[in-house]
């Protein structure tokens, strides 16, 4: 659906993205997933027309539109703070991109009754932006760009102004949607937990550059380099002798007691002290200091009142071989 | 909380000193005569407002008026542009833009009109360069008239007009204008339903502004107008200083003063009303 050739973008002399390649598929729900700064909303700007790449080719359903100016494209952004215009009612905002376009006035009706009801919005038609809630706001964002029926929706950050059990819930709202109407989706954000629950495929961005293109599970599971598995979830690193680099999730790290274990499961590669035990609600994070190292663990065990770990206690850490993830160095 | 009305004594005391008790003298004057020497006496009449009525005032009040209006158009149309163009500057430069158009105001208004003189008149600046790069073979009549008077107004009061545009257009948020590209506004579509219904706001001030002005203003068609053009402002100036008429000259500021306060209210409410329920935007 969308096709970056060697997309580069510099301000000056700072390279803000080298060239890049990047296929979004259709009906695909893609996340931009990166710290701030590591030019993916850059790169999201791109394929709106809204910034001028340096260099390469931008296709969208295979046109080029590299140099078509934004208004002439056939994607629409949901922008980070929603941009609504404040002098313009709810249905107002969402009827102008059809207006633009000249879709004929029942054509018009229809369509704004339709994302209306499917966005929830039918009641705040005739209320201004600013006399909404923040989510309210967010929807009306999303209605105003899914009513052009765009072949691409782009959607930046567009809920990190809201608080966090709204975020959770419209998380949701916004994938459920995304499946329903089999739009193409390309979503930025700086949140893995977001990435991680909407999306079909991740794009792991720093600095400009792609660090691993995969399925939400791959990234987590098998991240690629360092810095995608620092950046998508705890990890711990153990150096094993093997001149790699072993890479372990804290949940798939088990302890054990030094004495009088069972010995029911592998080996315990280390053993260590307890030096904090957190409570999480449905887990607890032990950490646990490595005998003849400096290098403390984190391993999250799920709350059980058989076998409650205490700060001090001596532990085996102990996992299944096939939980390993192997970096080279 | 009971002491809380002394804590709005000093304003009161500073309206009352700089603002109520001088038009309260100009309302008592307007109702007095006069001696023919000039001499004000309180013998309370209605007879300097009956004279208002007469077909001569009431001719340059409406030239005021209309002269008024022009002027204000006018600004819009000039002052937006310039405005348009400062504030979408780089950061940096925009400081010096204003600074650029604030200038004028460091120098005296009657030499800086004075200026415009030797600019226009026959022999002045513009006259002689036209002739010697021969586009006319004798000077043109630039001063004292109308034109003449419309250019010194719209100089003098174009700053009123680009300011609050300004400020307007520098608070407009520019992600909406990438907004409406996205949906599909040119822009100049953009700028129609865009920028110009938000930065409408700073127009109506400066229309305010500009207009209020251009109603009071006298050196302008004194210096420039020629004996020709007389507006409001120097038929009162006149009856002050060299009339000798001040009850007259108070029942015209008074005139002038409720024409003003009825003409502002008129436009507020068409403002409010052309905006419909838009009052949180």
């Amino acid at each position: 659906m969308i096709r970056l050739e060697g997309i580069s973008k510099r301000f000056g002399d700072q390279v803000i993205i080298p060239p890049t390649d990047l296929t979004v598929n259709e009906g695909e729900f893609l996340t931009l997933l990166g710290p701030s700064g590591c030019g993916k909303t850059t790169l999201l700007r791109m394929i709106a027309g809204l910034e001028t790449p340096s260099s390469g080719k931008i296709f969208l359903a295979d046109k080029e539109v590299t140099d078509l100016p934004p208004y002439r494209r056939d994607v629409n952004m949901v922008f980070q703070h929603y941009a609504l215009f404040p002098h313009m009612t709810v249905e107002e905002n969402i009827r102008f991109g059809l207006k633009m376009k000249k879709v004929d006035l029942q054509e018009q009706d229809k369509r704004v009754e339709q994302v209306l009801a499917m966005t929830r919005l039918q009641d705040l038609r005739h209320r201004y932006p600013k006399q909404m809630s923040g989510g309210q706001q967010q929807r009306v964002a999303i209605a105003r760009a899914l009513v052009n029926n765009p072949k691409v929706v782009l959607l930046d950050e567009p809920l990190g102004a809201l608080d966090y059990q709204l975020r959770k819930n419209l998380q949701l709202e916004l994938a459920d949607l995304q499946y329903d109407l089999g739009i193409t989706f390309v979503y930025v954000t700086h949140d893995r937990e977001e990435a991680l629950t909407m999306s079909d495929r991740i794009i792991v961005m720093n600095k400009g550059l792609i660090e691993q293109d995969g399925r939400p599970g791959e990234i987590y599971h098998r991240p690629g380099n360092e810095f995608v598995a620092k950046f998508i979830g705890e990890t711990n690193f153990f150096d094993l002798g093997d001149g790699l680099t072993t890479l372990l999730r804290p949940e798939k790290l088990n302890l054990c007691p030094e004495e009088g274990d069972d010995g029911a499961h592998p080996a315990p590669h280390f053993f260590g002290t307890i030096t904090d035990v957190v409570f999480y609600g449905t887990i607890d994070k032990v950490f646990v200091d490595l005998d003849g190292s400096k290098q403390e663990v984190v391993a999250y065990q799920y709350f059980d009142d058989a076998r409650k770990w205490r700060m001090d206690e001596r532990v085996g850490i102990w996992w299944y071989p096939q939980d390993e993830v192997k970096l080279s160095k | 909380m009971k002491n809380g009305k002394f804590l709005i004594a000093p304003l009161l005391l500073w309206l009352g000193i700089f603002f109520a008790i001088p038009l309260l003298i100009v309302v008592v004057v307007s109702f007095a005569g006069r001696t023919p020497y000039g001499q004000v006496i309180f013998n309370w009449t209605l007879e300097n407002y009956v004279r208002f009525f007469e077909p001569l005032y009431l001719s340059i009040f409406a030239d005021t008026l209309w002269v008024a209006v022009l002027t204000t158009v006018f600004t819009i149309i000039l002052g937006y542009p310039l405005a348009y163009y400062i504030a979408q500057l780089p950061k940096k430069w925009q400081q010096p833009g204003l600074i650029l158009v604030m200038i004028p105001f460091w120098i005296n208004f009657l030499i800086r009109s004075f200026a415009w003189v030797i600019i226009l008149r026959s022999q002045g600046v513009l006259n002689t360069l036209l002739i010697k790069l021969g586009f006319i073979t004798a000077p043109l009549q630039l001063l004292y008239n109308d034109t003449a008077v419309m250019v010194g107004m719209v100089y003098s009061l174009l700053p009123f007009m680009v300011l609050p545009i300004y400020v307007s257009l520098e608070q407009l948020d520019r992600r909406l204008l990438e907004a409406a590209y996205d949906l599909g506004a040119t822009p100049f579509t953009a700028f129609r339903k865009i920028t110009l219904p938000l930065t409408l706001s700073g127009i109506s001030e400066g229309t305010i502004l500009v207009f209020i002005s251009s109603l009071g203003m006298f050196i302008v068609p004194e210096i420039m107008g020629g004996a020709k053009a007389a507006l409001v402002g120097n038929l009162i100036q006149n009856q002050f200083l060299s009339a000798r008429n001040w009850p007259f000259g108070s029942a015209l500021s008074i005139v002038l003063a409720i024409l003003s306060l009825v003409l502002i209210t008129i436009y507020y409410k068409a403002l409010a009303a052309g905006k419909g329920g838009g009052k949180d935007a």
